[in-house]
């Protein structure tokens, strides 16, 4: 594993968290839409026992349906579940302010953009939101200050963005797009980054590139990231953990070499595949059966 | 215990600063050594002040051209002479200058300001609206929420209770709860998708559109003939000069509506993201909601109980100054309130002093403005409505 361990332990801020090695606790978690009351309620999640530690990648993968996407709701207080305990750094989610938890915090939805002709630098600034104080006479203006600039700024020079600073985000490319709105994410200073397939909308190389991006914010920073993906070689590759989903209730959970086998996705996905090791980093690679091939399940 | 604003900004920099130098390098080269790396790519507080400054400029001056014409033209001259006398209570003996004086304070100088309030209130809507319902082509009279108002003024007109109590009519009100209803019930109706669609937004708008422009018909056509000829020439939308202490009384309540809005400028900026990337940001969105729809059912209540159906200028007004200068709601809804307030104003100017002797409803001027142009966005600029 390429991440050294220690890391936070030897990190003074995160000292004072009480449970700090873990980012999100989740025991019993039982999420749906609509009303849990009623007779035949359909869970959406059903006895979620998930953990994410502090500064780890964890990929969360499952066919459609499987509640990836509520469950990433469900951690960044988009959602709160009707049953069971989730904790962020050892505080119930529950009792934070929507605020709060936005400074510890930040969500990537799936394909989202502001609906304005807004410029990237601007849209990357709206993620300095949950840290400026509005005063009572500011009438809501709340202009930014040296630090938001800067942060943004950063952010902008991580995702590769300086150079359309000043463009429109309704006139970007859809990768400019999403790294935009990662950019924006990473402007909120969070010390939890989740995102919801983020490279569906990305050529190879800028795939390669965020995920190597994500690697080394949560080496170097850590920053933890929890990524719900399709793409089970990407999840293979780049995570230090992967977390498979099966009709709302997790069906596997561990490092990608456990969890990536023939026998769970063919239980999970019902299909067969064909997995060897990846010929540089060893982690398992998978591979769509031969053209024509018999779908044996 | 979770991090507070000082742990983040400590991770601001651990975050950003060490991995990429290159990176940082080209960004600090754009900084100038100040507090702004993108020169030209946000609003500055500098920008603000410029943008509005000079739009204040241009409406005064506009505000003193609508006031000089008319079917009597006042000279600049004459006009200032007026307007000191006025303020500084000096009585003349200038006969001549009496006539001036009353055309001028009793009818132009009310009316003029009524139209720049009014436009100020529809444009400042339309821009709420839209940001809102992520909808550049949302606006106050295209949703329906203009004719839901006018209904409560018109019921309120035929059960009589529209009566004055002091300055302070209650028709306004009547207007606030039929605006109410109408945005509520177009909400309700474009939510039931899980993105508030465009085009079902402007569906459900149609719809409730016709629904209360029957029922508007059918009080109009109950009342004695006298009446309902008012009311008719009321609903086209058209301004007439108020007495003072009517102006002041609307005055208070609309800029108490506006004030409410510009609170929210920061977030309508969020909410633009959509609402649940708003609500990951710490917006709470069911206020922020319920604030922007009081506001805007509030301002549109008002305006039309006073007014009738002006439309269009909560639309074409803030896309036009999306255009020119960004959409940063801080600058987008102060400058689309100037320029609304403009717009109407001369619009109104138009409508009182082409056709003379004649006078056309200013309603119909900014739908003949206002109808092409929604087309236009419709039709030609698809893209930008994605």
């Amino acid at each position: 594993m390429r991440r050294s361990l220690d890391l936070h332990s030897a990190d003074p801020a995160s000292g004072t968290l009480s449970g700090s090695d873990q980012a999100y606790e989740l025991h019993g978690v039982y999420f749906c839409y609509g009303n849990p009351l009623a007779r035949d309620v359909r869970w959406v999640l059903s006895d979620m026992n998930v953990q994410v530690e502090s500064g780890e990648i964890l990929g969360i993968v499952g066919p459609n349906g499987s509640g990836k996407t509520s469950l990433v709701k469900l951690l960044a207080k988009l959602a709160v579940p009707h049953r069971g305990a989730l904790s962020l750094f050892g505080r119930n989610l529950a009792d934070l302010s929507q605020a709060e938890a936005a400074r510890t915090v930040a969500f990537v939805p799936q394909d989202s953009a502001p609906a304005f002709s807004f410029t990237v630098a601007e849209t990357v600034l709206m993620g300095r939101y949950p840290h400026r104080r509005q005063t009572r006479w500011s009438l809501g203006f709340g202009w930014e200050d040296r630090d938001d600039c800067a942060a943004a700024a950063q952010a902008m020079a991580t995702m590769d963005i300086g150079h359309l600073a000043s463009r429109a985000v309704t006139d970007l490319s859809g990768g400019e797009r999403q790294r935009t709105m990662i950019a924006r994410a990473l402007a909120q200073a969070p010390r939890v980054l989740l995102l919801d397939e983020p490279t569906a909308f990305l050529d190879l190389q800028h795939q390669i590139e965020i995920c190597s991006v994500l690697r080394r914010l949560s080496d170097e920073h850590d920053l933890t990231v929890v990524i719900v993906s399709h793409d089970l070689n990407l999840a293979s590759q780049y995570c230090d953990r992967i977390t498979m989903l099966k009709e709302g209730s997790v069906y596997a959970t561990g490092t990608p070499s456990e969890v990536l086998s023939v026998e769970t996705l063919r239980t999970v996905y019902g299909c067969e595949v064909l997995i060897d090791p990846h010929p540089e980093s060893g982690l398992p690679r998978i591979t769509l059966p031969r053209q024509g091939m018999p779908f044996r399940v | 215990m979770i991090p507070s604003a000082g742990h983040s900004t400590s991770s601001v920099s651990a975050v950003a600063s060490p991995s990429m130098p290159s990176a940082t390098m080209q960004t600090s080269g754009h900084m100038n050594g100040d507090d702004r790396p993108f020169q030209g790519a946000v609003l500055t507080p500098m920008r603000w002040w410029v943008i509005m400054g000079s739009l204040s400029v241009v409406a005064l001056l506009l505000a003193t051209v609508c006031l000089q014409l008319g079917t009597q033209y006042i000279g600049l001259g004459n006009l200032l002479g007026v307007l000191s006398s006025a303020l500084f209570d000096q009585p003349s003996d200038d006969t001549m200058l009496n006539t001036t004086s009353v055309i001028l304070l009793q009818v132009r100088l009310p009316r003029v300001f009524l139209g720049f309030l009014i436009g100020v209130c529809l444009a400042s809507v339309g821009v709420a609206l839209q940001a809102l319902l992520r909808n550049p082509l949302a606006d106050p009279y295209v949703l329906g929420v203009s004719s839901g108002a006018a209904l409560g003024v018109a019921l309120a007109v035929l059960f009589g209770i529209g009566t004055t109590m002091l300055a302070f009519s209650l028709l306004p009100v009547c207007g606030f709860l039929g605006g109410l209803v109408a945005l509520l019930v177009v909400y309700r109706m474009a939510a039931s998708y899980d993105r508030l669609p465009i085009h079902s937004v402007l569906l459900a708008g149609v719809i409730l559109n016709a629904i209360f422009s029957a029922l508007i018909m059918f009080i109009t056509s109950i009342m004695e003939p006298n009446r309902s000829f008012g009311m008719m020439a009321w609903l086209m939308g058209s301004l007439t000069a108020p007495a003072y202490p009517a102006l002041a009384a609307l005055s208070v309540y609309l800029l108490f509506g506006l004030v409410l809005l510009f609170k929210q400028v920061r977030v309508l900026n969020v909410l633009a993201l959509g609402e649940e990337p708003a609500r990951s940001l710490g917006v709470d969105t069911e206020r922020a909601k319920r604030v922007i729809f009081l506001v805007s059912a509030l301002l549109t209540g008002a305006v039309v109980s006073v007014s009738g159906m002006i439309g269009f200028i909560g639309m074409i007004i803030p896309h036009a100054v999306r255009l020119v200068i960004g959409a940063d709601h801080r600058l987008l809804l102060p400058a689309s309130a100037l320029v609304g307030g403009m717009f109407l104003m001369v619009a109104d100017t138009i409508a009182r002093t082409f056709f003379v002797p004649s006078e056309v409803p200013v309603g119909i001027m900014t739908a003949l403005a206002g109808g092409p142009f929604f087309v236009y966005l419709l039709v030609w600029r698809k893209d930008r409505l994605g």
